[in-house]
C-alpha cells in the first residue's frame, strides 16, 4: 500500500545503531547493493529487494529521489511467482504419465514423485512472470524512526531481514512493551514495575 | 530488554488495557486528552471496535461493533464480563482537519488510516511536496498515540493505577 494512497497501514519501528558517515552515501550504497533483481526468466519463485519509490520497476536509485527533507523514502519489493495449484497438478500428472510410459513401470517411488513435482515447479516457474508487491518505507535516520506501510506479517518479516542484512542496523518493532520500555521516558524504577506488570481485572 | 517476541506475547495486555483506558477517557474525561495533546480538538470513537474476553491468551468471546451509529452497550456488557478492547477505530480532529484510523492494541499497528485530503499530484515535481505533507499528517496521528500512551503507561506503573481502575469499574457498572 503506497504512502500516498488515500488509506494506509503503518507498522512502526525504532532503528538502533549508526551508519558510517556520510550517511546519505551509506544508505544509497546499501539500497543499490540489495536492490530487487528480476526473476521473470529465472527458476526462483520468490525474491525481495529494495526499489525506488518513484519508479519501483526500475532498479536504480538516485540520492535526490531517496533523500527527501529529513527522511529517506524508498520501497521494499517482493516478487513472487504463484503457480495455480490446478496448473501444477495437471503438469505433474502429465509428467508422471510420461515417465511411466517411458519406463514401462506401473508405479513410481516416493522419491521419484517428489523429484517430478520439483521439476514441474521449476519448469513452470520459468514460464510464469513474478507478481510484484511494493511496500513503501519512510526512514527518519536522525530520529531513529522507520514507518513501514504494511501490517502484513510476511512483508514485515522480509523487511526486518533485508534491512538488517543491508544496513547492519537493528530494527525494533514498536508495540506496547517496546514503546513503554524504550520510548516512554520511564525511569529505572518504573521500568522495573513495567517488567512485573500483570493484567488488570476491570470487571466486578 | 527481553527478547522481542517474548515481550510481544507476554505484555499484549498492556495494549489492550491502553485501549480500554482510552475508551473510558474519551467517554468520561475528554478534557484530559486535550490537556496533554494541546493541538487536538477532539478524539472520538470511530465506526469499529473489537472487544475480546481472553483467558491464558485464548479468546473466549470476541465482539465486533461496527457501523457509524452503532450502540456500545454490547461492548460495555462485555467489559463487565471481563473483556478488554483489542482494536479501536478513532477519529481525530485538529481544526477543520479530520483523521480516521484503526489502532490494534497488541501490536500498535495502524490500519485504514485516512488523513485530511492533500493536493493532487499532477507531475513528478509535485511528488516531493506531497510526500512531505503526508509525512506531516501521519506524524500527527503517531505523535498523538505516543503522547496518550505515555500518559497511560506512567499511570499504569504508578501507585495511582488502582484508583484509575476503580473509576473504570464504576463506569463499566453504570
Amino acid at each position: 500500500m503506497g504512502l500516498l494512497s488515500s488509506s494506509v497501514s503503518i507498522t512502526q519501528y525504532k532503528v538502533e545503531g549508526q551508519l558510517p558517515a556520510p550517511v546519505n552515501e551509506a544508505v544509497l550504497e546499501g539500497l543499490q547493493k540489495n536492490s530487487i533483481v528480476d526473476i521473470d526468466n529465472e527458476s526462483e519463485d520468490l525474491v525481495s529487494g529494495w526499489a525506488a519509490f518513484e519508479n519501483p520497476y526500475k532498479p536504480e536509485f538516485e540520492l535526490a529521489g531517496v533523500s527527501i527533507d529529513t527522511q529517506f523514502v524508498f520501497s521494499l519489493r517482493i516478487d513472487k511467482k504463484s503457480i495455480p495449484t490446478k496448473v501444477l497438478k495437471k503438469h505433474y500428472f502429465l509428467e508422471m504419465a510420461r515417465r511411466l510410459t517411458e519406463t514401462g513401470r506401473e508405479y513410481l517411488s516416493k522419491n521419484e514423485k517428489s523429484e517430478i513435482r520439483e521439476h514441474v515447479k521449476t519448469t513452470l516457474s520459468l514460464r510464469i512472470p513474478a507478481t510484484p508487491n511494493i511496500y513503501d518505507i519512510i526512514w527518519n535516520y536522525e530520529a531513529g524512526q522507520l514507518w513501514f506501510f504494511s501490517n502484513l506479517k510476511s512483508a514485515n518479516e522480509e523487511l526486518e531481514t533485508l534491512f538488517s542484512k543491508t544496513f547492519k542496523l537493528t530494527l525494533i518493532r514498536v508495540f506496547p512493551y517496546t514503546r513503554a520500555n524504550l520510548l516512554a521516558d520511564l525511569a529505572e524504577p518504573e521500568k522495573d514495575r513495567l517488567a512485573k506488570l500483570a493484567p488488570t481485572a476491570f470487571m466486578g | 530488554m527481553l527478547d522481542v517476541s517474548v515481550s510481544y506475547n507476554r505484555y499484549k495486555f498492556i495494549g489492550h488495557e491502553f485501549l480500554t483506558w482510552l475508551w473510558f477517557t474519551i467517554e468520561n474525561e475528554p478534557e484530559k486528552l486535550q490537556a496533554v495533546a494541546k493541538e487536538l480538538d477532539s478524539l472520538t470513537l470511530g465506526n469499529r471496535m473489537v472487544i475480546e474476553n481472553r483467558r491464558n491468551d485464548e479468546v473466549l468471546e470476541a465482539i465486533t461493533i461496527k457501523g457509524d451509529d452503532a450502540g456500545l452497550e454490547e461492548g460495555l456488557l462485555a467489559l463487565k464480563k471481563g473483556a478488554v478492547v483489542t482494536e479501536m477505530n478513532l477519529v481525530q480532529t485538529i481544526g477543520d482537519n479530520i483523521w480516521s484510523y484503526t489502532l490494534k492494541g497488541e501490536s500498535f499497528n495502524i490500519s485504514s488510516l485516512k488523513t485530511p485530503v492533500v493536493g493532487q499530484v499532477e507531475s513528478g515535481d509535485d511528488i516531493e511536496g506531497a510526500i512531505i505533507e503526508k509525512i506531516y499528517l501521519y506524524d500527527q496521528v503517531i505523535q498523538l498515540i505516543h503522547t496518550l500512551f505515555k500518559v497511560f503507561i506512567k499511570k499504569r506503573v504508578s501507585d495511582s493505577w488502582p484508583e484509575t481502575v476503580n473509576h473504570i469499574k464504576k463506569w463499566i457498572r453504570s
